[in-house]
């Protein structure tokens, strides 16, 4: 545990390369998420689409995805003998961040939806009434619904961070590639290494504390 | 309304109901399932796992001593940390520098050899640093560091040879401890690699099977891992040594004077069945039905001595 500190302190570059990784990853994975998940959940929350009961029990059900059947999918689609295997894309950042993003998708999608429904009827009403449009009325409620979309984005930042199942299978655990925070803890852990397992624990806590008490401050300064 | 009497009823017998089924799970998961006095727990290496070879063996073990067997595949270092704080009964493991120093600390006893398979270097068909047919596993390391550090191919012929890469497992495992050895004994030190053609992956053997078949990379394998996934790979033996360079597996038995705890009897039976005629019988033929070779090999004639 000491040996982990004592790295993060005397600012080791390999663990510094491992922490910053890890926040790429998942920072990205969550920010491709927002773009695609946000406006997702708030149309299913907002427009009578038909089918739209149906695809919001969908999206509540792939929150629960199995972080090592993500990693299987998108290792199959970017194998040398999958679909995308030319791009030759697997054991690479990238890869991760496809992996990553389809578990963070649905939990951003899915909670950003309960939370513009929560909001919807009377804001949406009271805007009509003092005469915007349609969409401004829309945009509104997303508003109002900023605190329950950052919680969304939290907290699909905390599965991403946290699953070591996808990246491992897609990324490799390559050390000064594509070695995050969760993986080094197996490596470490399988090695018996059980002192500097928690040590790097206790960094990847710390990191996912940093974050959340900036984003917490960014969105109530808002 | 009685019907709305009986909803209200419903209601409020609702959450108890709930909260007392909830609790009698709780109460079934703490005092339900234990371990059995008869159980052993087995701490064993994933190579070892994920070659099937287990399926087969503890079954037969089984049915004739009535022993059950918890198996607990992870790392070999894993293995044995679990050994040395007496959460296992017994080893089945393949380091043996840090076996006898499992030993020597006196965590262990009645280490035996079981079986073993061997190292080569598997890498793609076109072989870009030419070690094909090499008798030395170390003078062939060392031709491919040359050719990944020149770039020099090493073959004869014209057009721009493919990059020669190599994947280390970089995880201590037997496997990779046997790789520092190798590049020791040809002179060089993996630290000072280029990180672009030496990679550690840090995983298994599968895994960096795999990846070493994506990148068209060199690796060093254990020959029962690599026979069992040939079929999904993109790589060939390219140098096996003469005479072969052993990946020895041993089992050893937890101290019982050191802790108290474990189930000795049971380890010591299951040491016994690994080492018998019968037991030797099945890990011999193991695998030669489904990959048309043995996947594990024991030393000829019988019961071989200690190391």
């Amino acid at each position: 545990m000491t040996e982990a500190l004592r790295l993060l302190v005397s600012l080791d570059p390999e663990l510094w390369g491992i922490v910053l990784l890890s926040l790429g990853v998942s920072g990205t994975a969550v920010l491709l998420s927002a773009l695609l998940g946000v406006p997702a959940g708030a149309a299913l929350a907002l427009w009578e689409v038909p089918g739209a009961a149906w695809v919001a029990r969908f999206t509540y059900t792939l929150m629960g995805l199995p972080p090592i059947l993500a990693g299987l999918v998108v290792f199959l689609v970017l194998s040398a003998r999958g679909p995308l295997g030319h791009l030759q894309l697997l054991f690479t950042p990238t890869a991760m961040v496809l992996a990553q993003t389809l578990l963070v998708l649905p939990i951003v999608t899915g909670l950003t939806l309960a939370g513009v429904r929560s909001k919807d009827r009377a804001i949406r009403e009271l805007a009509l009434s003092l005469g915007a449009t349609q969409w401004q009325a829309a945009w509104r409620v997303v508003l109002e619904a900023r605190r329950a979309i950052g919680a969304a984005l939290m907290a699909g930042f905390g599965r991403a961070i946290a699953e070591v199942g996808a990246v491992m299978l897609v990324g490799g655990n390559v050390r000064g590639h594509t070695r995050v925070m969760t993986t080094a803890i197996l490596l470490e852990t399988r090695q018996g290494n059980f002192e500097v397992a928690i040590g790097l624990g206790l960094v990847l806590l710390a990191v996912a504390f940093a974050v959340n008490a900036a984003f917490y401050r960014w969105q109530e300064g808002a | 309304m009685a019907g709305g009497e009986l909803g209200t009823r419903v209601q409020r017998w609702f959450l108890p109901a709930v909260a007392l089924g909830l609790a009698v799970l709780l109460g079934l998961t703490l005092v339900g399932p234990r371990r059995g006095r008869s159980e052993v727990i087995l701490a064993t290496t994933t190579s070892v796992d994920d070659s099937g070879l287990l399926d087969v063996v503890i079954p037969a073990f089984t049915a004739g001593s009535g022993i059950a067997v918890r198996v607990v595949a992870v790392g070999t270092g894993q293995a044995l940390a679990y050994a040395r704080r007496g959460d296992a009964d017994v080893v089945l493991v393949h380091a043996p520098e840090a076996e006898l120093e499992f030993v020597a600390q006196g965590h262990g006893v009645e280490r035996r050899p079981v079986m073993y398979n061997e190292f080569v270097l598997v890498g793609p068909a076109a072989d870009p640093a030419g070690v094909r047919g090499l008798k030395s596993l170390a003078g062939a390391l060392e031709r491919l560091a040359a050719a990944a550090a020149g770039g020099a191919s090493g073959r004869a012929g014209g057009g721009p040879a493919p990059p020669v890469r190599f994947v280390s497992r970089g995880d201590r495992s037997g496997t990779h401890l046997a790789e520092l050895d190798l590049w020791r004994a040809a002179g060089l030190d993996p630290a000072g690699f280029d990180r672009a053609w030496y990679l550690e992956v840090g995983a298994g053997m599968a895994e960096t099977l795999t990846l070493a078949s994506e990148r068209g990379a060199y690796t060093l394998a254990d020959t029962s891992t690599f026979v069992a996934w040939r079929s999904r790979l993109a790589l060939e033996v390219l140098v096996a040594q003469e005479p072969p360079l052993k990946n020895p597996y041993h089992v050893i038995a937890v101290n019982p004077a050191r802790h108290p705890r474990v189930n000795h009897a049971g380890a010591l039976a299951l040491i016994e069945f690994l080492t018998s005629e019968r037991g030797r019988a099945i890990i011999r033929e193991f695998g030669r039905e489904r990959y048309g070779e043995p996947i594990f090999r024991l030393e000829a004639g019988g019961q071989v001595g200690p190391p």
